[in-house]
């Protein structure tokens, strides 16, 4: 029983969080890409900066000494989601919407995002250094301990406030955008316009304003995501940056433009890596008492050592791929 | 010779050589195309050999087409003569795009055969046509754009000992007198095509119709059999349409070319094309002049449209 | 005053200009078909009208008021609507979805409009939850007609509504084209097979090189023989 809370504890939760923040990133990937069509890097800088603006609201809150019962990361989610909103608005306005307007093909948006990676980096490097945060300087992390002992083991299962809050959250969210997009006008209309484009413009639809609506749900996803991910690690310049790799996998395994599949893409990838880096001889050290002496488990047997758990990204893409080309969510191909 | 046809390998490039002796050695353009006693001469005068392999360059026998629940080509028969410019025309939905992708090897049919020059070539690839003397165009001009006008041309011949690594490096010699061969020709083709003036620039700067122009010289290049237009007319404005038709017209009665022509727009099939062959519902319905085409009812009534009735 | 008037227009997708000259004044009481051979500028008037492409001289009015080069967003909620010849639907998206999309523009209420959708096309109210991609080829086109009609349209375009359709469906097209225009709903179409849409046409265009060739009621197109011959060119 003990072994099974210890896996509960390092490849459910752990799992569970992780797929969450790669589902919230997808999301708004698959959305721009929908509308769009073009695959936007920079989406890891929204991430980042948007969990700056929720440390910066935090710490402000803090000096001026509000109290809150859950940390003031969560509280401030909305404002700085607004503010990332913005900021995405403002990336499309100075940046893609003037190459869109020339008629830029969707390989030279992708590099421009790229481009925009780099500087939004720079950027919060050069107001923050290269230092990391933390959002628990000045309050704790709650740690809830259930006891198990009536069911026979040893060690409690553990999780912390923020990853609970984190499940909450993004599932309130996920089916906040499934409303969004299944029941409103505007929803709709992306929607369509993710479908065919021309039509959606034959039919009256303003298009220019479903890409505004895009930018505003893509930047507050974005900020949700960032800030739980600064929630539950630390804070740093690079902090998405080195997860847009696993996040646009999600996205294409759940087919490029498909809302649905990249929550689903997000929360199968989060599960393998958590999953693939999981030390089973924590589970298995009973069987040392019945195995020989030359057979005696290693201290850490798992599928992946713990610095290549990105590359099981990869690999879970490239079955996708092979198996079915559009993703588990037929999306679009190109 | 630089415009005969693959199998006269033997005769060197020049153009003008090789205008004049034909003109000396076959009345073509005098002769009456659609005669009986119509003579096969590009193969006759120029190989001796191979004398009446056979009067048609193309022959499209009983090929059907389907896709799907859809018939595309049925039953379909026609040919395309020696010498001659052979025009498809047929209303929207007729099948004719599809009859031109089988002959050109882009699509497969069901049934019947393809014969290309006495050959059975059913099933082959485009590039094993081109191999054969089998040539299109495009649409939509495909040009290297980052190349000269006439590096482009001489691009067209393959197997040039100059591309192997190894001729180039250790048989200099054998390299450079079959590049010399093929850049004589090259100019050879853009004298004809009077694109001298515009042979070393970018290919990506060339006009819409210098573009097609430069398309029709890639035929050239490796003595076409058989040429297929595909809507060469598209995207061209009628000046360039008028010099784009003058030089197929050349090409035809000077050099010999043999052209099978897919095209919408009619004044054109009019002036280049004879004889015309007008498909309907994947059949082909009828063969003739352009005026004989227009006067016939028929063809008039599937052009303009009939009542649908529920079967 | 026509409802919608065309003079002299001239335009295309830059580079060399596709229509040269194309008149033509629809009433709202009208059929008009466009037919012409293949190349003509049929469907590439609509899509001048309709702002999908430039219009670099002559003019195009609609209810008097100048619309040449006006983008869709504002020429729906003015009673335009245009249904293309491809890609008319919103494969994934239900059939009721398609039709609310083509109320986009709309503010008020429009379960009334769908209502008397659904009552043309009685096939549409049973398939409502279905995706619009699984439909045949038939009921698309009613989807996709039922779509430009939900913004009320004064006039509606169609460029080719019978292209690759069963004669069945045609012939169902064909009459339901008849009916919106009985309700009020000024027509204005591109056919490729002409002598059939021009039977029904009370205007008909024949266009040859981006020009009007003849222009007539339908049945005076029909019965000159000249018209049908100039399908061939020359």
């Amino acid at each position: 029983m003990t072994e099974l809370i210890f896996f509960i504890n390092q490849v459910v939760i752990s799992g569970a969080v992780l797929g969450c923040i790669y589902a919230l990133g997808a999301v708004g990937i698959t959305l721009v890409f929908g509308i769009l069509r073009f695959a936007h890097f920079a989406h890891s800088e929204l991430m980042t900066s948007g969990a700056f603006f929720a440390f910066l609201l935090a710490a402000l809150f803090a000096s001026w000494g509000i109290v809150t019962p859950i940390p003031l990361g969560f509280v401030v989610l909305p404002i700085a989601m607004v503010m990332s909103a913005i900021f995405a608005l403002g990336i499309d306005k100075g940046f893609y919407a003037p190459l869109r307007k020339r008629g830029a093909k969707p390989v030279i948006l992708l590099i421009a995002s790229i481009g925009v990676t780099l500087m939004v980096q720079g950027l919060i490097r050069l107001f923050f250094g290269a230092g990391s945060y933390s959002f628990f300087e000045t309050e704790t992390k709650d740690v809830f301990r259930v006891d198990l002992a009536w069911l026979g083991s040893t060690r409690p299962l553990v999780i912390t406030e923020p990853q609970l809050l984190m499940i909450i959250v993004t599932v309130v969210s996920v089916l906040a955008l499934h409303f969004f997009l299944t029941r409103s006008r505007l929803g709709k209309a992306m929607r369509a316009m993710a479908d065919n484009a021309d039509l959606a413009q034959v039919s009256g639809i303003n298009t220019a304003l479903v890409v505004r609506v895009t930018w505003i749900v893509a930047g507050a996803l974005a900020c949700m995501a960032g800030t739980m991910l600064a929630l539950d690690v630390t804070l740093k310049p690079d902090l998405a940056f080195n997860i847009i790799i696993p996040i646009f996998a999600a996205a294409i395994v759940g087919g490029l433009g498909q809302a649905y599949g990249a929550i689903a893409g997000g929360l199968l990838i989060g599960f393998a890596e958590s999953l693939a880096v999981f030390n089973w001889t924590m589970v298995l050290r009973p069987l040392n008492g019945v195995l020989p002496e030359w057979a005696q488990l290693p201290a850490t047997l798992s599928f992946v050592p713990t610095e290549y758990k990105l590359t099981v990204a990869f690999v879970i893409l490239v079955v996708v791929l092979l198996v079915r080309p559009t993703g588990i969510f037929k999306g679009a191909s190109s | 010779m630089a415009f005969s046809p693959k199998n006269a390998p033997q005769e060197r490039f020049c153009a003008k050589s090789a205008v004049s002796k034909l003109t000396h050695a076959s009345p073509y353009a005098h002769m009456p195309q659609n005669s009986p006693e119509y003579e096969p001469r590009v193969n006759g005068i120029r190989n001796g050999t191979d004398l009446v392999s056979s009067d048609l360059v193309i022959d499209v026998r009983n090929v059907s087409k389907r896709f799907g629940g859809l018939t595309a080509v049925n039953n379909c028969s026609l040919s395309v003569r020696r010498g001659s410019v052979t025009g498809l025309i047929g209303p929207n939905g007729a099948g004719k795009s599809t009859l031109f992708n089988i002959v050109a090897g882009n699509i497969v049919p069901d049934e019947g055969a393809v014969i290309f020059d006495g050959n059975d070539v059913t099933g082959l690839k485009p590039h094993q046509l081109f191999r054969t003397g089998m040539l299109r165009t495009f649409q939509i001009a495909h040009e290297f754009s980052n190349m000269t006008a006439l590096e482009n041309l001489m691009m067209v011949p393959g197997d040039q000992p100059g591309e192997y690594l190894g001729n180039a490096w250790f048989r200099p010699g054998l390299a450079r007198s079959r590049e010399t061969e093929v850049r004589k020709k090259a100019l050879d083709v853009i004298d004809f095509l009077k694109l001298g003036h515009v042979r070393n620039e970018l290919a990506g700067n060339l006009s819409g119709g210098q573009k097609k122009l430069l398309e029709l010289g890639r035929t050239m290049m490796v003595d076409a059999k058989v040429v297929l237009l595909d809507e060469v007319a598209a995207g061209v404005n009628k000046t360039l349409l008028n010099d784009l038709a003058s030089n197929i017209e050349r090409m035809n009665t000077e050099l010999g070319y043999t052209f099978f022509v897919i095209e919408h727009d009619m004044d054109l099939i009019g002036r280049l094309c004879d004889p015309v062959i007008v498909m309907a519902q994947g059949e082909k319905i009828a063969e003739g002049s352009m005026e004989e085409i227009r006067a016939n009812p028929q063809i008039v009534e599937a052009y303009f449209g009939t009542p649908v009735e529920v079967a | 005053m026509a409802l919608l008037e065309l003079k002299h227009v001239v335009g295309g997708y830059g580079g060399a200009p596709i229509l040269n000259g194309v008149n033509m004044a629809i009433e709202q009481s009208d059929i008009g078909v466009i037919v012409g051979p293949n190349g003509a500028g049929k469907s590439t008037t609509l899509k001048a009208i309709f702002g999908l492409l430039k219009v670099t001289g002559g003019t195009i009015e609609f209810l008097g008021e100048s619309i040449a080069n006006s983008l869709p967003d504002k020429l729906v909620p003015r009673g335009l609507s245009f249904v293309p010849q491809e890609k008319n639907v919103f494969t994934s998206m239900s059939v009721e979805e398609n039709l609310e999309m083509g109320a986009f523009t709309r503010k008020d209420d429009f379960s009334e409009t769908m209502q008397w959708v659904y009552e043309m096309f009685p096939v549409l109210a049973e398939k409502r939850r279905q995706p619009a991609g699984e439909l045949s080829g038939g009921q698309r086109q009613m989807v996709a007609m039922g779509r430009a009609l939900m913004s009320k349209p004064k006039l509606l375009m169609l460029d080719e509504p019978s292209a690759g359709l069963s004669p069945r469906y045609v012939i169902e097209i064909f009459e339901t084209i008849v009916r919106v225009n009985q309700e009020g709903v000024g027509i204005l179409m591109v056919e490729q097979n002409a002598r059939q849409a021009l039977a029904f046409a009370s205007k008909g265009f024949v266009l040859a090189q981006g020009q009007n060739r003849f222009t007539g009621t339908g049945q005076e197109l029909i019965a000159d023989p000249e018209v049908a011959k100039s399908f061939l060119g020359g």
